[in-house]
């Protein structure tokens, strides 16, 4: 065993015992005079601390289970009968779609193809515009909206109405509107949700992560089996929604990062050749069909090649 | 410098260059099974010259902390390794590598986060996500897991150390990975 995994093992154990067990002054006292013995001792604590206070942004999950846990324990049951009741009505609309037209559809697919943009108004006032290569499903019964995010990405703005809940599915998880603006994205491994104005609550599609408000600033990122919550700058979740109006932003963005947000896009693919460019970072605003102009800023900023083969932009060495 | 100033200018400046560091390293030093204490070394020289006065910029300092030690320890060897020495003198360039930014971090924290947890080994990632999600006390961890306490800390302590590693020493672009 080598002398940092000995240190290592040491402020682990300090830090668990101070973190999860009765601590005392004397605990206190002991774990300072330790600290105290040595650099090495202090370098060690330290960096284990930090990295286990960065993994309390999971515990922001945990703020919820305290809600629930004060509610009576019927309350949480309700939720998942409602919640149970909710699907139900989903799929009973869907079956009796034709039989209950009026105005407004009850039940209809929307989307977007390549590069293409769309809002869609709703009669309650609620938009919901849609990005590139996004589909969606809205249904409505007089109690509940719900809009199935089937793929990419799209922006919410939603007409609270108490009587009737506006949600969001995506990938099993449930986004429940409190009356707000958000963003989610959906990628095939993972679902992200932005929340600029307002509230909203998430449910996980497992059920295992508790029931999470978001509040404004936070973003959500969940996959099949975890959803965790962290705090994002509004500058930050600004950025995320330049495609609003035609633009992309990069900060720090690596190359590779780059491209694939560009072929998110467009038919003619940016291809970045080789390991090494792919990690450049760059900063800008792009318009998202403007490959030409992310050419150009790679050859002038890195002095990269920039070659056209079988119609794809190759950026490389 | 007081030890909590120290504490903050470390966590805040020293500890998001350790990829960068680990880079370093592992490159210029045959026995990778030493990187670890080395990075220790580094760490420790860099926060006794850090109580005297703080370096700033951290990067140049921390990189540059780091080709001495391994210039102290080729000597110390009485290894005549020219080339290392030579290759070390251009690597003046690292210097200048993009550091990690400070938002750029923090919007790819929590993908970072959760890959570095995943990342665990199996039990000793149920005992971290009972603690830190479930908010759960060691005993009811090892109620939980139906194992001892003290296998529990075991887990716990594993599990703190992979983390700051998995957080701290892996290189920024994992994020990708599937």
């Amino acid at each position: 065993m080598s002398a940092s995994t000995d240190k290592n093992a040491e402020a682990a154990a300090w830090l668990r015992r101070r973190t999860l067990e009765a601590w005392s002054e004397a605990d206190d006292a002991a774990l300072n005079a330790w600290l105290e013995q040595d650099v090495a001792n202090k370098v060690a604590y330290w960096r284990l601390k930090a990295a286990w206070g960065r993994a309390d942004r999971l515990a922001a999950l945990r703020r919820d289970k305290a809600v629930v846990a004060q509610q009576p324990k019927t309350s949480s049951h309700m939720l998942k009968i409602a919640a149970g009741v909710a699907l139900i009505a989903i799929s009973a609309t869907a079956g009796n779609f034709w039989l209950n037209q009026q105005n407004q559809p009850k039940d209809a697919v929307y989307a977007t193809a390549l590069g293409e943009r769309k809002t869609i108004a709703l009669t309650d006032g609620s938009e919901i515009e849609l990005n590139t290569d996004t589909a969606i499903r809205f249904a409505s019964t007089p109690t509940l909206k719900t809009v199935t995010l089937l793929k990419g990405e799209a922006y919410f703005q939603i007409r609270h109405d108490p009587k009737r809940l506006f949600v969001i599915e995506a990938a099993g998880h449930r986004i429940t509107d409190i009356g707000t603006k958000f963003r989610v994205r959906k990628d095939a491994a993972r679902l992200e949700v932005a929340l600029l104005e307002g509230e909203v609550r998430f449910d996980s599609a497992d059920g295992r992560v508790k029931p999470l408000s978001m509040k404004p600033g936070d973003v959500v990122i969940a996959t099949a089996h975890s959803a965790a919550v962290m705090q994002q700058p509004k500058r930050e979740i600004a950025d995320s929604l330049g495609w609003r109006s035609g633009m992309i932003v990069f900060r720090h963005t690596t190359l590779a990062e780059a491209a694939s947000e560009f072929n998110r896009y467009n038919a003619k693919k940016v291809v970045i050749d080789d390991a090494s460019s792919a990690k450049l970072t760059i900063n800008g605003t792009f318009q998202t069909g403007d490959i030409a102009a992310f050419a150009d800023a790679a050859h002038a900023v890195f002095g990269l090649h920039v070659n056209t083969r079988n119609g794809e932009t190759v950026i490389s060495r | 410098m007081n030890a909590p100033e120290l504490e903050a200018w470390f966590v805040d400046e020293v500890l998001p260059l350790e990829a960068m560091l680990m880079q370093y390293l592992r490159n210029h030093w045959r026995d990778q099974s030493e990187i670890d204490d080395l990075r220790q070394e580094v760490y420790i020289r860099v926060c006794e010259a850090a109580q005297r006065e703080i370096p700033n910029p951290a990067k140049p300092f921390v990189l540059g902390t780091a080709r001495n030690l391994i210039i102290d320890r080729i000597r110390r060897q009485q290894i005549v390794a020219i080339e290392k020495v030579a290759d070390l003198d251009a690597l003046g360039l690292a210097a200048d590598m993009p550091g990690p930014d400070r938002s750029a971090m923090a919007r790819d924290d929590l993908r970072r986060l959760q890959w570095a947890i995943d990342r665990l080994p199996p039990r000793c990632r149920e005992a971290v996500v009972l603690c830190k999600i479930e908010g759960l006390s060691q005993r009811e961890i090892a109620q939980r897991m139906g194992v001892s306490e003290a296998t529990v800390s075991e887990h716990i302590d594993k599990g703190m150390c992979a983390l700051a590693d998995h957080l701290y020493g892996e290189p920024n672009d994992i994020r990708r990975a599937p």
